[in-house]
C-alpha cells in the first residue's frame, strides 16, 4: 500500500539530510530550538542578542580554536517537534549541546529529553521554577532569573506598604499560576494579615479586558498584583485606565518593565507600577551593561530587549562553559557549567550555581513612568536573585534527581 | 386468503395541513396491489408510514396480526417487510453483487462482524439473487455507473434478500423505458407467484397498473376513494372525475 | 445592579466585533459550504491594514474611513483568495475546502509578518472617544458605548441586504438549495466569489473596529477563530440572526464567568456550544440539513478491494525494508520513520471514520492525547509499569470515545464536527487547568519506555509491530462485513436502515474504534518523546490529522497514510527555511489544487488514465 510511497519519502529525507552530518567539523555547533514563528516577537531579539554575541567571540579567536555556530531551528512551540529537532541535532548535525527555547513546557520537554539521553541543555529564558527545582536534571541548566525570584522581589515592595487587599490577575496558564502562587507565599510570610480578594485568569492573549477590570473593581482590592504581558498587558492597561481601575492603587507588575511589553504601550504606558523588566535606557557609560547596549544598538540598528540580553549571555555562557570544559563531550561541559564563572557578560560575573544549575543572573525593578511619550523604568536597581532564593536544604528537597 | 397487512385510519398532517387522511386497506397472502393516483395525493407519505420512515399522526399498521405502527424501519425489515425507494438508494460506493452480499449480511445478523473479508461472504447466494433480477453479468461492475432501470432492478434483489413476506415497491417504473417496465414487472408478478410474496406498489403508468395488479386502490387528496379489481375502479364515477384531465390513461380499453 | 447593567454593556461592546466577523463566517458557509478556516485571518488582516490607513489619515474622517476602506480592501483579498485558491475545487469532496483555506491561514501569517514586522501594535483610539461616560455611577468607555450603538445598524444593513436586495435573493436561494440558483441561470463563480468577498469584507471591518480596544498582533487569527466557529454554530450556520444572537449570548456569558467563575475563561464558550448541540443540534435558529446535501460531491468512490499478489508483495517488501532499516540507517532516521509512523497510524484512525463512515471529527486529537494521557498519568502517579500503562492507552482512549460518541453521533456534517470540537476543547481544559493530577501545561515528563525497549531500535521495532499493525487491522475491518456496513451508512442510510443497519449503533462502534486506535497512537508517541503536554489535545493536533487525511485523499483507503508521510517529510524539511509557514500553506494550496481528490485518488486517477481503464475500475 501506501506504505511504499511513504517510506520512498522517508528515504529520500534521509538522503537529502545526509551531507550535513558528513560535513567535517571545522567549528563547533550548538544547537539553539526556538518558537520563532509563533512568539516571533520575543524570539527575534533574541536571536540578535547570540548572533552579536557569536560575532565577538568569533572575533576573538572562537572557542578551543574553532568558530562557534548556532544551529537555529523552529520548533513551532510544539513540544514532541522540539523533542525531535534536538534529537537531529545531537545525532546528525554534530552540535555538542543545544539551548533555547521561551514557553516553559517545550524547555520541560527539552530538559526530560536532554536527563534521559544524556544531552547537555541550557534553559535560556524559560521561567517555570520546576525547571531547576521540582523537575530538576543534572543535565538542564537555566539562564533567567525564575519566577519565584521575580515575584518575592515584587512581594518584597508589596509588604512595605499598607496594602493589605490584594487583586491578582494572570493568564491562566502554568507560568501565571506559579506567578500569583510565588507572590502569596512570599508576601504572605513577610506580611501575614494580607487578603488576596480576587484572583483573575484570563486565557492567555485572548483577555476579555472589559470584564477583567470590572471584576477586579468589583473586588476593591488596596493593590494589583498584575502577570499578564502582550496584547493582553496592552488591553487591561487601556480598559484599565479608562475605567480608572488603576487610580489610587498601587500596582506590581511581573516582566511589565521589559521594552517588549513596554515599548508597545507607546504613550498609554502605565505609570507609577513596581515592575520588573530591563532599563538598559538608564545604564551609565562605562558599565558592562551600556557597552552591551551600544554595541547591540550599533549591529542592528534597534533597540535591545531583555530578549537580547539573555540571546547574548547564553552565547557567553556556553562560550564559557567549552572554554573551561576544554572539550566538547557533555561530561565535560556539564562538569563545566557547574560553578562556571563567566567573565565580562553585561551584568559583570555570571556564574551558574552547582546546587540547583542556576545562574545568578537577577532581574531589574523600579517604577515606570512616562519620558516622552514612552514608557520608562525609573529608579530603578538591579538586585541578585540569592537572598530570594529558598534555602539551600530546600532546594535539594525539591530536586528529585540528585 | 389471508390478510398480511392492514392498515387502520392513518393519518398525517404537517403544520395542520393533512396529507394521509383516514386511509384503511389491507393485503392478502400473494396479492399484487396497486396504490395510484395523482402528484401529491400521499402515496409516498402512506408508504413512508407503512415502512416506518416516518410517524403517523394517528392510525394503526398491522404487520402479520401484529402492531407495528411507529416501529423504526429495521425494525420492520427485520419482521419481514422489502422495500424499494422512488428514489434509488443503493451504495454507490460497492460493486453491484456487494450492494446484495451487504443486505444478506445483514440478514445473516453479520454487521458487527470484523473477521472475514466481506467481499468473500455470501458471494453464491448474492449471485442467485442478482440472477433472479436478471442483473448476473453486471455483478462486478461499480454499482455507481449502473443505468437507472438497473438501478432499479438492483435494489429489487437487495429487498429480497431477507425473504419478504411484503414487499413496497415505491414507484418501480419511474424514469425507465416502456419495455424495461413491462419487463421489470413481469419480474415482479413472477416472484409474487413462485415465492408467495405480496407487493404493494405505487405507480405512475396505468398500463403497468392494470396490466399486471390483482387489485388496484386509489388515493386522492390523502383520502382512499376506491379500492377493488381494475374493472370495479375503472367503472367508479369519482376516480374517473379524478383522473379526468389525464384521460390519456384510461385509454382505450387497456390490457385489463 | 448598576454592575450587572455595566457588565452586560460591557458584553454586548465586544460582540460587537465578534457579530462583525462570525456573520461574514455565516454568510460564506451558508452559501458556498465552504469551512472556511482563514476567516480568522481576515480578522487580522483588517487590523494590520486599519492601524496602518490610520496612521495616514487624520482625524475622525480618517478614523472612519479607514475602517470603511479597510472593509473594501480585506473584502478585495478575500474575492482574490476565492478565485484562486477554493474556485478550483468547489467539484472536489464534501469539506475538502477547508484544506486549502488551512494553507491560506499559513501563508497570510508569514505574508503579515513580512509586511509589519513582528511587534504587536496598540491600536489608534478613536478621535473624541477616549474615556468614559458615566451610567448609574458606573464608567463606561465611550467607544464601547459607539460599539453598541453601530451593532444593530450593521445588522440592519445586512438584514436590508439580505431581505430587500437582488443578491439577498440569491444568497438565500443559493442557501436554501445551491442547485436551483444554478438552474435560475445566475454564474454561481461569481455569486461565490461575491459572497465570500463580502465576507472577508466584514471580517476585516471587525478587525479594524475592535482597534481601539485591542490592536494587531500576529496571533490574533488563532486567538478570534475558535470564539466566531462557536458563535456561528450556536447560532445555527448560514443564519445571520442566529449568528447575531449567539454572539450577544457567548459574549455576556463572557463577561459574566469573569467576573463568578475566573477560571472558565478557556473553555466557557465550549460548554455553551456542547449544551446548545445536545439540546439544539443544528444551532439555535438553523434548520436541519437536508439528507445527502452535504453528500459525495464529486466523482463516487471507487469500490474497494484488497491487494492482489502484486500488492501483497510490495507491502511485504515495504514491511521488510522498514524492518532492516536499524542495520544501516542512523538513529534520526528511525526516529523521523518513528514519527511517522504515529501520525500515520493517528491519522489512519481519523481516516477511518471519516473515509468508511463520512463523520468529520474536529476533536479527534481527544483521542490521541487522551491514550498519551492515560498512560502517562499512570507512569506518573502510580510508576505503573511501561507495559501496562500502555495498554492502557488505546483502552482509556476508546472508553473516553464511547463517552463523547454517545453525545455527538446524533449530529451530522458540521455539526457533528462541532460537537467533537467542543468536547475536545473539554478533554483540553481538563488536562490544562487540572494541575493537580496533569501538572497543566508542564505536562507530564520522564515517562520513558522500559528497559528492554529504551533504545531507538527496540523502540523503533515495537512502534513498527504495533504501528503498522494497527494500520493494518484498520484495514482489514474496512474490508470486513462491519466496515462495509459503515460504508453503507454513509452511502445510502436509508437503504441501510431499511435492510435492518441500525446506522447509528454502527458509526457509534466505529467512533469508539477509532478512538481507540488513536490512543494507540498517542501510547506510542508519549512513550517516544518521553513527556505529553496539553498541546497533544490541542485543536491544532485535530487538525493536523484531518489535514492530512484530505490531503492523501478521503475516498482512497491509504490517504491518511499517505497523507500523513507526505506532511512528515514535506514539514521536516520546510521548518528549516525562515519562511516555512509560506512555503508549508503554498504546498498545501498547490496540491489542494492540482490533485483534487488527494495524492493517492489523483495519482489513482492518473494511473488509470495512463492504462485507459476508465471502464473496468474495479481491479
Amino acid at each position: 500500500m501506501n506504505l511504499i510511497r511513504r517510506t520512498v519519502l522517508g528515504m529520500a529525507a534521509a538522503a537529502a539530510l545526509a551531507p550535513a552530518a558528513a560535513l567535517a567539523q571545522d567549528t563547533i555547533k550548538v544547537g539553539e530550538i526556538n518558537h520563532y514563528k509563533r512568539m516571533a516577537a520575543f524570539a527575534e531579539p533574541y536571536k540578535k542578542g547570540i548572533e552579536l554575541a557569536l560575532s565577538q567571540i568569533n572575533g576573538d579567536g572562537g572557542v578551543l580554536g574553532k568558530d562557534l555556530e548556532f544551529v537555529f531551528r523552529d520548533d513551532q512551540g510544539d513540544p514532541a517537534e522540539a523533542v525531535k529537532i534536538a534529537e537531529e541535532l545531537m545525532t546528525r548535525e554534530g552540535t555538542v549541546m543545544f539551548t533555547g527555547t521561551i514557553l516553559s513546557h517545550v524547555g520541560l520537554a527539552l530538559s526530560s529529553f536532554a536527563a534521559e539521553k544524556g544531552y547537555l541543555y541550557l534553559a535560556s529564558e524559560p521561567l517555570a521554577d520546576s525547571l531547576v527545582w521540582g523537575s530538576g536534571n543534572p543535565y538542564t541548566f537555566r539562564l533567567r532569573a525564575s519566577t519565584w525570584v521575580q515575584a518575592a522581589m515584587l512581594a518584597e515592595e508589596a509588604a512595605k506598604t499598607d496594602a493589605v487587599k490584594y487583586a491578582t490577575i494572570a493568564p491562566n496558564y502554568a507560568y501565571g499560576q506559579d506567578a500569583v502562587a510565588a507572590f502569596k507565599e512570599n508576601l504572605t510570610r513577610l506580611k501575614p494579615d494580607v487578603e488576596f480578594v480576587a484572583e483573575q485568569w484570563p486565557a492567555l492573549f485572548n483577555i476579555d479586558a472589559g470584564a477583567e477590570v470590572q471584576a477586579i473593581e468589583r473586588a476593591k482590592p488596596d493593590a494589583i498584583y498584575n502577570v499578564t504581558f502582550g496584547t493582553d498587558l496592552a488591553k487591561l492597561v487601556r480598559e484599565g485606565g479608562d475605567r480608572g481601575l488603576f487610580d489610587g492603587r498601587s500596582v506590581y507588575g511581573l516582566l511589565t518593565g521589559e521594552p517588549e511589553y513596554l515599548e508597545p504601550l507607546g504613550d498609554e504606558a502605565p505609570e507609577g507600577w513596581y515592575v520588573t523588566g530591563f532599563p538598559w535606557y538608564g545604564f551609565e557609560d562605562g558599565t558592562p551593561g551600556k557597552t552591551f547596549v551600544d554595541a547591540y544598538v550599533e549591529a542592528t540598528g534597534e533597540t535591545p530587549k531583555i530578549g537580547s540580553l539573555v540571546g547574548y549571555m547564553t552565547a557567553q555562557s556556553i562560550a564559557a562553559a567549552i572554554n573551561k570544559a576544554g572539550a566538547t563531550d557533555t561530561a565535560s561541559l556539564v562538569a563545566a557549567f557547574e560553578d562556571l564563572k563567566v567573565e565580562g557578560t553585561p551584568i559583570g560575573e555570571l556564574s551558574y550555581r552547582a546546587i540547583d544549575n542556576q545562574s545568578t543572573l537577577g532581574a531589574w525593578v523600579g517604577t515606570t513612568a512616562l519620558e516622552d511619550g514612552k514608557g520608562v523604568m525609573v529608579d530603578w536597581e538591579y538586585k541578585n536573585p540569592a537572598p530570594y532564593m529558598p534555602s539551600d536544604e530546600d532546594i535539594k528537597a525539591m530536586r528529585p534527581a540528585e | 386468503m389471508t390478510e398480511i397487512l392492514r392498515v387502520e385510519n392513518l393519518r398525517k398532517s404537517y403544520d395542520g395541513f393533512l396529507a394521509v387522511n383516514g386511509v384503511s386497506f389491507s393485503v392478502a397472502q400473494g396479492e399484487l396491489k396497486a396504490l395510484i393516483g395523482p402528484n401529491g395525493a400521499g402515496k409516498s407519505t402512506c408508504f413512508n408510514m407503512l415502512m416506518g420512515q416516518l410517524r403517523p399522526t394517528s392510525g394503526q399498521v398491522f404487520f402479520d396480526g401484529e402492531n407495528i405502527t411507529g416501529h423504526k424501519p429495521r425494525d420492520i425489515w427485520r419482521r419481514g417487510v422489502g422495500r424499494t425507494f422512488q428514489i434509488t438508494g443503493t451504495y454507490q460506493s460497492m460493486t453491484v453483487i456487494e450492494n446484495v452480499q451487504m443486505a444478506l449480511m445483514s440478514h445473516h445478523r453479520k454487521i458487527f462482524s470484523i473477521a472475514p473479508r466481506a467481499w468473500k461472504l455470501y458471494r453464491d447466494e448474492a449471485f442467485e439473487f442478482l440472477r433472479t433480477v436478471a442483473m448476473e453479468e453486471q455483478a462486478d461492475r461499480p454499482c455507481s455507473i449502473l443505468a437507472y432501470g438497473d438501478l432499479k432492478r438492483l435494489e429489487l434483489a437487495i429487498a429480497l434478500c431477507h425473504r419478504p413476506r411484503l414487499l413496497l415497491m415505491d414507484e418501480p417504473t419511474a424514469g425507465m423505458a416502456p419495455s424495461a417496465r413491462i419487463e421489470l414487472m413481469q419480474l415482479t408478478a413472477d416472484i409474487v407467484r413462485e415465492q408467495g410474496v405480496s407487493v404493494l406498489f405505487t405507480e405512475h403508468d396505468m398500463d403497468v397498473v392494470f396490466a399486471h395488479s390483482h387489485h388496484i386502490m386509489v388515493l386522492n387528496r390523502g383520502e382512499l376513494i376506491a379500492d377493488g379489481n381494475a374493472a370495479q375502479v375503472r367503472n367508479n364515477p369519482q376516480v374517473q372525475e379524478v383522473y379526468l384531465g389525464g384521460g390519456t390513461l384510461f385509454k382505450e380499453d387497456s390490457h385489463a | 445592579m448598576a454592575f450587572f447593567l455595566a457588565q452586560f454593556l460591557t458584553g454586548l461592546a465586544n460582540a460587537a466585533a465578534l457579530f462583525l466577523v462570525a456573520s461574514g463566517l455565516s454568510l460564506i458557509f451558508g452559501v458556498t459550504r465552504i469551512v472556511n478556516f482563514a476567516h480568522g485571518s481576515f480578522y487580522m488582516l483588517g487590523a494590520f491594514i486599519g492601524v496602518t490607513l490610520m496612521e495616514i489619515l487624520p482625524g475622525h474622517v480618517g478614523f472612519w474611513g479607514a475602517i470603511l476602506l479597510t472593509g473594501l480592501a480585506v473584502g478585495l483579498i478575500g474575492a482574490v483568495v476565492e478565485m484562486v485558491v477554493l474556485r478550483p475545487i468547489y467539484r472536489a469532496p464534501e469539506l475538502f475546502q477547508l484544506v486549502a483555506t488551512f494553507g491560506v491561514i499559513l501563508v497570510i501569517q508569514d505574508l503579515a509578518l513580512m509586511i509589519w514586522g513582528a511587534e504587536d501594535r496598540m491600536g489608534p483610539r478613536a478621535p473624541g472617544l477616549r474615556g468614559v461616560w458615566r451610567i448609574f455611577g458606573e464608567p463606561v468607555p465611550k467607544y464601547d458605548i459607539v460599539l453598541i450603538a453601530i451593532t444593530p445598524f450593521i445588522l440592519f444593513a445586512l438584514w436590508y441586504l439580505i431581505t430587500r436586495t437582488r443578491l439577498g435573493v440569491l444568497v438565500r436561494a443559493a442557501t436554501q438549495d445551491r442547485e436551483m440558483v444554478g438552474a435560475l441561470g445566475v454564474n454561481q463563480a461569481w455569486l461565490f466569489t461575491g459572497v465570500f468577498a463580502l465576507g472577508s469584507a466584514l471580517a476585516g471591518l471587525g478587525g479594524a473596529l475592535q482597534l481601539p480596544k485591542g490592536g494587531a498582533d500576529l496571533l490574533m487569527d488563532f486567538n478570534i477563530i475558535g470564539a466566531v466557529f462557536v458563535v456561528v454554530v450556536i447560532g445555527g450556520m448560514g443564519s445571520l440572526p442566529g449568528a447575531f444572537i449567539a454572539a450577544v449570548l457567548i459574549s455576556v456569558l463572557n463577561v459574566f464567568g469573569v467576573t463568578y467563575l475566573p477560571q472558565s475563561t478557556l473553555v466557557l464558550m465550549y460548554v455553551v456550544m456542547a449544551i446548545v448541540l445536545i439540546v439544539r443540534p443544528y444551532g439555535l435558529l438553523g434548520r436541519e440539513e437536508v439528507a445527502g446535501e452535504h453528500g459525495q460531491v464529486g466523482a463516487p468512490e471507487t469500490p474497494i478491494r484488497p491487494y492482489g499478489p502484486l500488492g501483497m508483495a510490495l507491502v511485504a517488501a515495504l514491511i521488510a525494508a522498514l524492518a532492516i532499516v536499524p542495520v544501516f540507517a542512523e538513529q534520526f532516521v528511525m526516529t523521523l520513520i518513528v514519527d511517522m509512523i504515529i501520525f500515520a497510524l493517528f491519522a489512519a484512525s481519523l481516516h477511518f471514520i471519516l473515509g468508511s463512515g463520512g463523520l468529520v471529527s474536529f476533536g479527534h486529537a481527544a483521542f490521541f492525547g487522551g491514550g498519551a494521557y492515560a498512560a502517562a498519568l499512570l507512569v506518573y502517579h502510580t510508576d505503573t509499569p511501561m507495559e501496562l500503562a500502555f495498554l492502557f492507552a488505546p483502552l482509556a482512549a476508546g472508553l473516553l470515545a464511547l463517552a463523547i460518541g454517545w453525545f455527538c453521533i446524533r449530529l451530522t456534517g458540521v455539526y457533528f464536527a462541532m460537537l467533537t470540537l467542543a468536547f475536545s476543547q473539554l478533554v483540553w481544559s481538563v488536562a490544562f487547568q487540572w494541575r493537580d493530577v496533569t501538572r497543566g501545561d508542564d505536562g507530564l515528563v520522564n515517562i520513558w519506555p522500559a528497559e528492554w525497549l529504551n533504545a531507538p531500535a527496540p523502540f523503533y521495532y515495537f512502534t513498527l509491530a504495533l504501528g503498522v499493525g494497527g494500520i493494518v487491522f484498520l484495514r482489514h475491518v474496512i474490508h470486513s462485513p462491519f466496515g462495509y456496513a459503515l460504508r453503507a451508512g454513509r452511502d445510502s442510510p436509508r437503504q441501510a436502515e431499511a435492510t435492518g443497519i441500525d446506522v447509528k449503533r454502527v458509526q457509534y462502534a466505529a467512533f469508539a474504534l477509532a478512538g481507540a486506535m488513536a490512543g494507540l497512537a498517542g501510547g506510542l508517541f508519549v512513550f517516544s518523546k518521553g513527556s505529553v503536554f496539553p498541546t497533544t489535545l490541542e485543536i491544532g493536533e485535530s487538525f493536523d490529522a484531518l489535514i492530512v487525511v484530505f490531503l492523501g485523499g478521503v475516498k482512497t483507503l491509504a490517504g491518511g497514510v499517505v497523507g500523513a508521510g507526505f506532511m512528515t517529510v514535506v514539514e521536516d524539511w520546510l521548518t528549516r527555511l525562515e519562511y516555512w509557514r509560506l512555503l508549508l500553506g503554498l504546498v498545501i494550496i498547490a496540491v489542494v489544487i492540482l490533485m483534487p481528490e488527494g495524492i493517492v485518488g489523483s495519482l489513482r486517477t492518473l494511473w488509470n488514465r495512463l492504462r485507459h481503464t476508465d471502464e473496468e475500475e474495479v481491479r
